[in-house]
Order: structure tokens, then sequence, then C-alpha cells
């Protein structure tokens, strides 16, 4: 299959098994430059799997994965990360010993290996982005819910991401946090990074994203304009339990 | 991209500066140790040395790179042997003891190649399977004789008081460089990986950290000290016999004093490695029930300081007696106000 170089990423037949039971099957996505593409679908839908297999964590039973025209379904995650691919943590996951901006300077030279520039100033500039600049010497391990989320956005955003996976990261925030991260997440795009954003909560989506996907039973099940996947009866009747 | 941030990076401390000057004074001290104590200390000098190494050692494979190895005596062991073979076969034992911690390098790196994609407690046996192996081999060859041994008799061309001063001299030396290295290499951009790798292997791999060859480095650096710990305890006590470099209490030993000194943490690993030295000196005569205090301790260790001397010690220090990170801040000055 050929890859059209208008996409950013694109997932082409992508099935995942384990053993016999099926987790997702046939999965095709083709995202451009330029969408928050939200992904929504109730529990077990293949979600996480989904982005697993997009950022390399597992390997498809079938299919391929393409970053920016190129086929990367055989590369791990971190070539996929130098490739332009960043990805946040449902559950974050902070190097607890080392303090904010050592995470972030980390990143800055581990996983922004083609742009070169001085990752010290790299990594101060995004703190400052994502308001973490005021506790840059502090232990990660320490920062409350929201900070670890911001930093696992500070770290994926060091490595010059081209296309940017959220997972969950707007969960246990308070309506006013998520609106905050809301906020940072759209200058992120406004900086011209492509998003996927797999998120329960629907105002945030329905609030950022330019496109909406549903997935149940291992499959997309919708695809369009936000409004118009909601209202779908298919989506209404899979995910809020609506009887069709 | 706009000007440059001014921003102010540190990466020491006074802290730093004070541990760094106590290190170099207790090493000027073991060097002069010779002239002071006569030959008896530079034995017992050569042996905190070799737990220092082996303490440090482990602790940059199990604390830092998440390798838990149950058989790093397989370097130790075919160090000292190498150190033999090179010896019998002319090479002078010290240049033999330089070449066995090379030998210790490659054999690293080798093993590293086919075991570092076993997972912990798959890792943690083969490592043991591969120590095993090893000595089973160093028991056939004839000039070993099996359990018999043979001893580094090339060290009888030096007289005894000659040998006993260049052999710590040798250890201190090859324990500087071998510390100095792993410093460096946790200040160095791969030291940052490797701390992160420490911290969170997954969040590791997400922002594009190799963590295979993160982990190799990490691997071959510790073959290489341990292999130099068994070749310097072979040049200290002249007499190799398999079972006394491959035995399993050598492990015993290094996860006792990485796990009382603070696993994770250089520091950590140096208090271990010093109070297992004490431990053994003051109570080493007692036999078994010197090895039951040992358990005991161990067990007293992890269930009231799961983070060891280090966790009770470190936090109340005002900063990283040895620093591997960064402190950073913005210049507010007037004449950046302006730009």
């Amino acid at each position: 299959m050929t890859a059209h170089n208008s996409f950013v990423l694109q997932s082409s037949g992508l099935s995942m098994s384990f053993g016999a039971f099926k987790v997702l099957e046939d999965i095709n996505l083709d995202v451009t430059q330029g969408e928050i593409v939200g992904v929504l679908g109730p529990n077990g839908a293949g979600k996480t799997t989904f982005m697993n297999l997009l950022t390399g964590a597992y390997r498809p039973t079938h299919g391929r994965v393409n970053l920016m025209g190129r086929d990367v379904t055989g590369l791990p995650t971190a070539k996929r990360c130098h490739a332009g691919l960043g990805r946040t943590h449902q559950v974050p996951r902070p190097f607890g010993g080392m303090t904010v901006f050592e995470n972030v300077l980390v990143a800055a030279r581990q996983g922004n290996v083609s742009h070169g520039g001085d990752p010290v100033q790299l990594a101060w500039r995004v703190l400052e982005q994502t308001g973490l600049a005021d506790v840059a010497n502090r232990l990660a391990r320490t920062l409350g819910l929201l900070d670890r989320k911001r930093l696992e956005l500070s770290r994926a955003l060091a490595t010059d991401p081209q296309v940017l996976l959220l997972d969950e990261i707007g969960g246990g925030l308070t309506l006013t946090e998520g609106d905050h991260l809301i906020e940072l997440i759209q200058s992120i795009h406004g900086q011209g990074v492509t998003i996927i954003w797999i998120e329960h909560i629907m105002r945030m989506l329905l609030g950022s994203c330019t496109r909406l996907i549903c997935m149940a039973g291992g499959q997309i099940i919708a695809d369009g304009a936000p409004r118009d996947v909601i209202e779908a009866p298919v989506v209404q009747s899979a995910y809020f339990g609506v009887a069709a | 991209m706009s000007h440059p941030v001014p921003l102010n990076v540190t990466r020491g401390s006074t802290t730093a500066h004070v541990t760094f000057l106590l290190l170099a004074l207790a090493a000027l001290g073991l060097a002069a140790l010779p002239w002071i104590s006569g030959a008896g200390g530079s034995g017992r000098a050569v042996a905190l040395l070799v737990y220092i190494l082996l303490a440090v050692m482990w602790n940059a494979l199990a604390g830092f790179a998440g390798l838990v190895s149950i058989g790093q005596t397989l370097f130790f062991g075919v160090a000292a042997y190498v150190t033999i073979r090179l010896s019998n076969a002319g090479v002078d034992p010290y240049l033999a003891v330089i070449l066995a911690i090379v030998s210790g390098a490659v054999l690293g790196w080798l093993t590293s190649l086919f075991m570092l994609s076993l997972k912990d407690g798959e890792f943690a046996i083969g490592m043991w399977v591969l120590s095993s192996l090893a000595h089973l081999c160093v028991n056939l060859d004839p000039l070993i004789q099996g359990e018999t041994g043979t001893s580094l008799i090339a060290l009888n061309a030096y007289d005894i008081e000659t040998r006993n001063t260049f052999t710590l001299w040798v250890a201190l030396a090859v324990t500087v460089v071998i510390l100095a290295a792993l410093v460096v290499l946790l200040r160095s951009g791969t030291g940052a990986a490797i701390t992160a790798l420490r911290d969170d292997e997954i969040g590791a791999r997400s922002i594009g950290i190799d963590v295979m060859r993160t982990k190799r480095i990490v691997f071959v650096l510790a073959a290489t000290g341990t292999a130099a710990a068994g070749a310097l305890w072979l040049a200290s006590n002249t007499t190799f016999q398999p079972r006394a470099y491959f035995g399993v209490h050598w492990t015993a030993y290094m996860l006792f004093m990485v796990l009382v000194g603070g696993l994770g943490r250089v520091e950590g690993a140096l208090i271990g490695a010093l109070v297992f030295f004490l431990i053994e000196t003051l109570f080493g005569a007692y036999g078994a029930w010197y090895l039951v205090g040992l358990g005991g301790i161990a067990v007293v260790c992890a269930l009231f300081f799961p983070n060891g001397l280090w966790g009770l010690i470190g936090p109340k220090l005002p900063s990283d007696p040895i620093p591997t990170g960064y402190k950073i801040s913005k210049i507010h000055d007037a004449s950046w106000e302006e730009i």
C-alpha cells in the first residue's frame, strides 16, 4: 500500500489479537496535518491497544502504520519518537528521582534527534509554555496530578513531535484544571502539531476536536465532525447506552 | 527561534566539593598506607577497594539499569582465571591484571548481545547459569587442577613488601578510574537517560531513549568493574580456587552492600561497601555467626530502612554529595530585559 504524503499518520488494516481474542479488527484511519482527532468509546473498545500499536509498544497481528509517509510498523517506540510521534500516558510516568527540568531535558536530548539546537534552551522554553518553569528544580515525584500531566506533555513536546497522542490526559482533573489543560493543548496545536486524543470527558473533546471517531468492539463505528458522530444512532447506542 | 533565554545552569555544590576533597584525601591516605601500617594493612585496603567496586557496579546494574543479576561472579571469576592464564604464559602479573579487566569488558559486551533480551527473573537466573558454566569450564583446565586450584606464582618475582604496596596502588588506581568513569557517565547525556531508565522504563522509551543501548553501556561498565574486582582479589590473595571466585557468596555480598547502603545511589553503594568491610573486619572471625549476623542486618534493613542507610543520611544533607543533575534558574538582569 502506498502512503499519501498529506497524511501525517495512517493506520491501514490494523488488527490485534491476543490468542483467539480479537482486540482490534481492521482499523483504518488517515490523519491529516493539523487535525485534532478525538477518540472515544466504551471501556474495552480497544482505544489504548490502538494507541499502543501506533506508538510501537505492541506489534500488530496484521496491518501497517505510516508516519509522515514512512512505514514505521517495524520500528520500536524510541525510533517512532525520533520520527516525530510523541505520546502521553494515561497514568503519568514521571522520572520521579529527577527534577522537572531534568525530565524535560532528557527528552530534549534523547527524543529530539533531528533538529539540533541547545537542549537546555529547548527544555526551558517548553517549561515556560506548559507553566512548569516555577517548579523546574523540584523532584518530579513531588508534583500533584495536574502538574504530572503537564510534565507528560512537556516531555512529549521536548521531543519536537509532528503528531502527539494523548491518552486520557483529562482524567481525574477538576473543571478548572481541565480548562487549563485544554488551553495548553490548543496552544500546542497552534504550533502545528497534529493531535490524536483519547478521552472520556466529552466536554474536553467537543471543545477542541476538529474530528471525532468512536470505537466499540475493536472497530471504528463512526468517524466525522464531532457533533455528527455524537448524534449518530450507532454511537448513541454503543457509547451512551441509548436504546436504538 | 527567538533570542536565547538567559539561564543559569549549575551542576555542583559546596557539599559536592567537600565530598570530592574527602574522597581525594581518603585515596591519598590509602596510597600512603604501606608506610603507615605495613603489609597487613595493604591487604585489607585492597579488600575494601574490591568491595567498593563490587557494590558500585552491582548498584549501577540493578539500581540504574534495572538488571538484577545473581551471576556477576561470571566476570569476577573469569577475570581472575584470565590473570592466571596470562601470567602462566609469561605476561607480567600486573599487566595480566589490566588485560583481564579489558577481557571483562569484552566478555561483558559479548554477553550483552544475547542476555539483555531476557526479562527480569530469566536474566537473573541466566546470568547465574552463565557463571556456573564458566566455573565448570575453568575447572576443566589442567592448569587449574579442578577445585584444587593454583596460585599466581609469578608474583613471587617481587618481594612481599613491594608486591603488597604495588598491588594496593594498582587497586587504588583502577578503582579511582572506574568510579570516575561511572560518575562522568552519569553526568553525561547518556547518564540522564540511564537515570530516566531507573525511574520508568516505559516512560523512557516514549521520549526516544534507546533502552537496549543504554542498558548495554551500563552492563559493559558493570562487567568491567566486576572483572577488575576479581583480578585485584587474585593479585591480593594470590591463590585461585575456582569455588572461591565463582561462589554464590559473592552475589550475597553484593546484594547486602547495595541493599544496606541504598539502591540506585552511588553514595549508597559506597556506604554499603564500607559497612560490609567494617562488619567483616570486626566480626569476620566469628564464622557461621558472622554470616547469621549479616543476614539479620540485611533483614532489618529491608524491613525498616527500605531505602538503605543512604535513605536516612541523604535527605539530611544540603545537596547531593555526588551530583549528577542540574539546577536551573532564569537570570533576571535589567540588561537582558531590554532585548
